[in-house]
C-alpha cells in the first residue's frame, strides 16, 4: 500500500490553510477564465504565472494554484457554451452542440448542473487514473509511433462526418477547409514557408485560439449586428427560460453509462501527447452519438450530449498531466505551460520526478482531488448566478464579447496582426453560418491537420518512402479498421435507419418534420 | 487573501522606493523593465525571460518586477521586426535570444532583418548539444553511428526538436561533416515539435538517434532510458555530466552550443546598454545564478557586451556557410 501512504503524504502537504486558499482562488479564477470566451485554460494559467512568482510561492503552492486554474477552466468552459453557444475554451466546443439547444428549450439550469456533475465525474476518476496508472501509462505512449498517430488522426476525421451537421458533405467541406488552413506556415519537415505570402506573422501558422475566437465569438457578434433591432432578435433571446436548477435523479441516472464510457475515452485521449482535451471531448461526443443516439436527439438538446463531452474533456485534462509529469512531454497546450512553470521552479519533469520530488507530485495530486470537490461545490449552487448572464441583453453582452475577444487575443500574442486574422475568421464564420456549414469541423481540421500531416511524413520518411509502413503494426491496423468502419457504416446503414425512423414517426403520427 | 496580498504589495512597494538608494550610482535605471519572450509561454525564450527577470529582482539588480511579454511568431521574427520597426529606441527593453535566433538570421528567415539592427547584450549560459541513442542500442560511440550512416544513410533516422535547417539538425550535420560523411544532405533528419517528443520516439523505436540539448536529454539519461554517445562541447563538463565523452575526444571535432542571452533595440542609448550589460554580467557572476544554471543543465558561457556581439557575429557567419554547403540557403 505504498500508493496510499504516498497519497496520504500528499494530502498532508495540500491540507494547509495557504494551499487550500490557493486552491480555492485558483478554482474560482479558473472557472471565470474558462467561462469567458477567448480566455482558455492555457492563457488562464499563463496569466497567473506572474502572480505565483510575485507572491513568492514555493514549488508546490505555485503548482496547486496553477493546476486549480487549469481544472477550473475546464469546468468554466461549459458555461458560455451552454448559455451563449460560444465555447468558453477549445475543449468546450462540443458542449455547444447539445448544451445550447437545451438552454433554448428552457433547460439551461439543468444543462449547467448536469455538466457540472459530468465534469466532476470525469476529473475525479481521471485523477485516480493519474494516481494508479501514471508510471504504467508511460509505456502506452511508447506504442504510438508516427504511423500510429497518423492512423489515430485519420480515425478522428473518418468519424467526423455526422457530428455537427446532418449534411455530411458540408461537414466534409468544413473539415477540408480546416485542413487547408492548417497548412499555412513554415513546413517543419523542410523549413519552407507555405501560403505565407512573405508575411512573417504567418510563419508559425494560424494560431488555433485566434481562429476559434474569430469563428465562434466574433461571428456571433456579426450575426447580432445583422439582425440588430429586428423583431426576431428581440423576440427570441429574452424568451429563454432557465428552468429548474437541480437536475432530476432520473436524468442523472440516464447519463451514468455515458459518463462511465467517456471518462475512460477522455482519459486515454488526454494521455496521448499532443491530443489533449479537445480531442477528448470530440471523441467522447462522437462515440456517444454513434452508440446511444437511436432517436436522433443528439444535437437537439440531448442531456447525454452535454454529459459526454464535459466528462470527456475533464477526464482528458487529468490524463494530459500523466505524460507531462511522467515523461516531460506535455499532453496538451495547457500542460505545456505548466511544464514551463515546473522548469522555472527548478523541477525537471521526467521519469525521475516521482522518485526525486515525491512531495511535489503527491501534493499536487492531492490538491487536484481537493480542487475538484471545491469546483463541484462551487458550480452547483452558483449555477443560478452564472445563468444570470442570460438576462444580460445582447446589446450589452455582444460588445463585451467583442471586447473580451480582442483583449484576450491581443493578450496572448501581443500582435495586432492576430487581431486582423481574428476579424477575418469572424467574417468567415459569419459566411459559413449563413451557408449552414458547421464550424466545429473547421476548427478540428485546423487543430489536428498539422499533426496529422507531420506524422504521416515522419512515418514515410523514416521508412524511406515506403507507404506500407502506415499499416505495418497491429495497432495501426486496428485503428484503420475502426476508421473504415466508422466511415462506411453510417453511409451503408444510415439510409436504412433514417427510413426506419421515418416509418416510426409516421406510425406515431409524428408532428416534427 | 486580499488583505495579505495588499500587504505584500505594500512591502514590494517599499522595496521599490528603497531600491534606487541601494543601487550604486547609475547613469540609467529602467522605469519599467520589460523582457520580450519571442514565443508562447513554455519555451526556452520564455524561461530565459522569466528566470532572468526573477533572479535580477531577487538580487535587487533591477528596481521593479521585470514584465515579461510573450510576442510569438515567425520563430522570433515577429519580435525582431517589432523591436527594429517600432521600439528601436526603447531603453527599458531586452529580448530573449538563443542560437535559434542566430540560425534564423543567418538563413534570412527574418525577411529583411540582419543581426546588426539590434544591440547584443550578453549571454547567461549555454546548453551544449548531445547526440544520444536508446539505452538498448548496439551503437556505443559517435564514430560507430557515423560509420552506420556512411554505410547506409537510409538506415539511420535521427530525430530532434527543431525544424529541418534548425539548430538541432545543423549540430548533427556539423558532426557528420567532421566525421567525413561525403554528402551530409543524405543524413536522414526527422523534425519533431520538441526534444521530449523526439526522445519518446527514440524510446518507441521509430528513431535510431537523438540530437538535442543536454537540458532536454538529462531527465532521460538519469532514468537510464537513453545513453549520450557524444557531448558537443570543447571539453568534458564538470559534476554529474563528467561521464559524457566529447565528440572531440572521439576524433570528431564538432562543437554545438545552444547559447541563451539577450539583445536590445538598435538605438538603445549607450548608458542603457552599459546598464543592461553590467546587470547581466553581475547576475552571471552571482552564486544564485550558478545554482540556476546547475539546476537547468546550463554550461558556462561568460560573454557580455562587445565580446558577445563578436561571438554572435561569428556564429551567424559559420551557420551561413554551413547552410549554403548543405543547400538550405541558396
Amino acid at each position: 500500500m505504498e500508493l496510499m501512504s504516498n497519497l496520504a503524504d500528499g494530502f498532508a502537504v495540500a491540507l494547509t490553510w495557504q494551499n487550500l486558499a490557493l486552491a480555492l482562488m485558483g478554482c474560482f479564477l479558473g472557472t471565470i477564465m474558462g467561462a469567458l470566451p477567448g480566455l482558455g485554460p492555457s492563457n488562464g494559467v499563463a496569466i497567473l504565472i506572474p502572480l505565483a512568482f510575485t507572491l513568492g510561492l514555493g514549488a508546490t503552492p505555485s503548482l496547486i494554484l496553477l493546476t486549480s486554474v487549469y481544472y477550473g477552466a475546464m469546468y468554466g468552459g461549459r458555461i458560455s457554451s451552454i448559455l451563449l453557444n460560444i465555447p468558453g475554451d477549445e475543449p468546450a466546443m462540443m458542449t455547444c452542440l447539445d448544451g445550447y439547444p437545451m438552454a433554448q428549450q428552457g433547460r439551461a439550469g439543468e444543462a449547467l448542473a448536469l455538466s457540472g456533475i459530468a465534469s466532476f465525474v470525469g476529473a475525479f476518476f481521471a485523477t485516480w487514473g493519474l494516481v494508479l496508472l501514471a508510471p504504467q501509462l508511460v509505456k502506452v505512449a511508447l506504442l504510438f509511433g508516427p504511423a500510429e498517430y497518423f492512423a489515430l488522426f485519420a480515425l478522428a476525421f473518418a468519424t467526423l462526418g455526422g457530428i455537427s451537421s446532418t449534411n455530411q458533405a458540408k461537414s466534409a467541406f468544413a473539415a477540408a477547409l480546416g485542413l487547408g488552413l492548417a497548412m499555412i506556415g513554415v513546413d517543419t519537415q523542410t523549413g519552407v514557408p507555405r501560403f505565407t505570402f512573405g508575411e512573417v506573422h504567418l510563419y508559425d501558422g494560424i494560431d488555433f485560439l485566434v481562429a476559434i475566437v474569430g469563428l465562434f465569438a466574433l461571428s456571433e457578434v456579426f450575426i447580432f449586428l445583422e439582425h440588430r433591432g429586428t423583431d426576431q432578435d428581440i423576440s427570441t433571446k429574452p424568451k429563454m427560460v432557465i428552468g429548474r436548477i437541480v437536475p432530476t435523479w432520473s436524468l442523472i441516472r440516464s447519463c451514468i453509462p455515458t459518463m462511465g464510457r467517456t471518462t475512460v475515452l477522455g482519459f486515454v485521449a488526454g494521455v496521448l501527447p499532443g491530443a489533449g482535451a479537445s480531442l477528448g471531448s470530440f471523441i467522447s461526443y462522437s462515440m456517444e452519438k454513434r452508440l446511444v443516439d437511436r432517436k436522433g436527439t443528439f444535437g437537439k438538446g440531448d442531456p447525454r450530449g452535454v454529459a459526454a463531452p464535459e466528462t470527456g474533456n475533464n477526464a482528458a485534462a487529468g490524463g494530459a498531466l500523466v505524460p507531462m509529469l511522467a515523461l516531460g512531454v506535455p499532453g496538451s497546450g495547457t500542460t505545456a505551460v505548466l511544464l514551463a512553470v515546473l522548469l522555472a521552479l527548478n523541477i525537471t519533469p521526467g521519469p525521475l520526478l516521482f522518485t526525486q520530488n515525491p512531495d511535489v507530485v503527491w501534493g499536487l495530486i492531492a490538491a487536484l482531488f481537493i480542487g475538484n470537490v471545491m469546483l463541484l461545490a462551487m458550480n452547483i449552487p452558483m449555477v443560478g448566478l452564472f445563468t444570470r448572464v442570460l438576462l444580460v441583453p445582447p446589446r450589452i453582452l455582444m460588445p463585451i464579447v467583442a471586447m473580451i475577444s480582442f483583449v484576450g487575443i491581443y493578450g496572448i500574442s501581443g500582435s495586432s496582426f492576430d487581431l486582423m486574422v481574428m476579424v477575418g475568421f469572424g467574417v468567415m464564420g459569419w459566411v459559413l453560418r449563413k451557408l449552414d456549414v458547421p464550424l466545429v469541423p473547421v476548427i478540428l481540421g485546423t487543430l489536428l491537420g498539422n499533426e496529422m500531416e507531420v506524422n504521416f511524413r515522419r512515418a514515410v520518411n523514416i521508412a524511406n518512402g515506403d507507404y506500407s509502413v502506415l499499416i505495418s503494426s497491429p495497432l495501426t491496423i486496428l485503428l484503420w479498421t475502426i476508421a473504415v468502419i466508422g466511415f462506411v457504416l453510417p453511409i451503408l446503414v444510415g439510409g436504412l435507419i433514417r427510413r426506419r425512423m421515418r416509418m416510426a414517426r409516421d406510425a406515431e403520427g409524428g408532428v416534427r418534420d | 487573501m486580499q488583505i495579505s496580498t495588499i500587504r505584500r504589495g505594500l512591502v514590494a512597494a517599499a522595496f521599490v522606493v528603497c531600491a534606487p538608494l541601494a543601487a550604486s550610482a547609475q547613469d540609467f535605471t529602467p522605469e519599467n523593465p520589460e523582457c520580450i519572450a519571442p514565443a508562447n509561454p513554455g519555451g526556452g525564450w520564455d524561461f530565459t525571460c522569466r528566470q532572468v527577470g526573477k533572479s535580477l529582482q531577487d538580487l535587487g539588480l533591477i528596481p521593479s518586477t521585470m514584465q515579461v511579454v510573450n510576442l510569438s511568431g515567425g520563430g522570433g521574427g515577429v519580435a525582431f521586426a517589432e523591436v527594429v520597426n517600432k521600439r528601436n529606441d526603447d531603453d527599458d527593453l531586452i529580448v530573449a535570444a538563443s542560437s535559434a535566433t542566430a540560425t534564423r538570421l543567418a538563413q534570412n528567415a527574418f525577411p529583411g532583418n540582419t543581426m546588426d539592427q539590434v544591440r547584443w547584450i550578453g549571454a547567461v549560459g549555454a546548453d551544449y548539444g548531445v547526440i544520444a541513442v536508446a539505452d538498448d542500442s548496439e551503437i556505443q560511440t559517435l564514430p560507430e553511428l557515423m560509420d552506420a550512416i556512411k554505410e547506409d544513410p537510409t538506415s539511420v533516422s535521427i530525430g530532434g526538436g527543431s525544424a529541418v535547417g534548425g539548430w538541432d539538425h545543423l549540430k548533427v550535420l556539423i558532426a557528420a561533416q567532421e566525421a567525413g560523411v561525403e554528402d551530409v544532405r543524405n543524413v536522414k533528419y526527422i523534425a519533431f515539435a520538441g526534444g521530449g517528443e523526439a526522445v519518446t520516439q527514440l524510446l518507441a523505436g521509430s528513431l535510431q538517434a537523438f540530437t538535442g540539448d543536454l537540458s532536454e536529454a538529462r531527465g532521460f539519461v538519469e532514468s537510464g532510458d537513453i545513453r549520450v554517445i557524444a557531448l558537443l562541447a570543447p571539453e568534458r563538463l564538470e559534476g554529474e555530466f563528467s561521464g559524457f565523452a566529447t565528440a572531440r575526444e572521439q576524433g570528431i571535432d564538432a562543437i554545438g552550443a545552444n547559447w541563451r542571452g539577450f539583445y536590445g533595440p538598435g538605438n538603445m542609448s549607450d548608458a542603457a546598454y552599459d546598464y543592461w550589460v553590467e546587470q547581466i554580467d553581475t547576475l552571471y557572476d552571482s552564486p544564485e545564478w550558478k545554482a540556476v544554471m546547475e539546476a537547468n543543465g546550463l554550461a558556462p558561457l561568460d560573454l557580455q557586451g562587445e565580446e558577445f556581439e563578436q561571438f554572435v557575429a561569428e556564429s551567424v557567419q559559420n551557420i551561413e556557410e554551413l547552410s549554403r554547403e548543405i543547400g538550405i540557403l541558396q
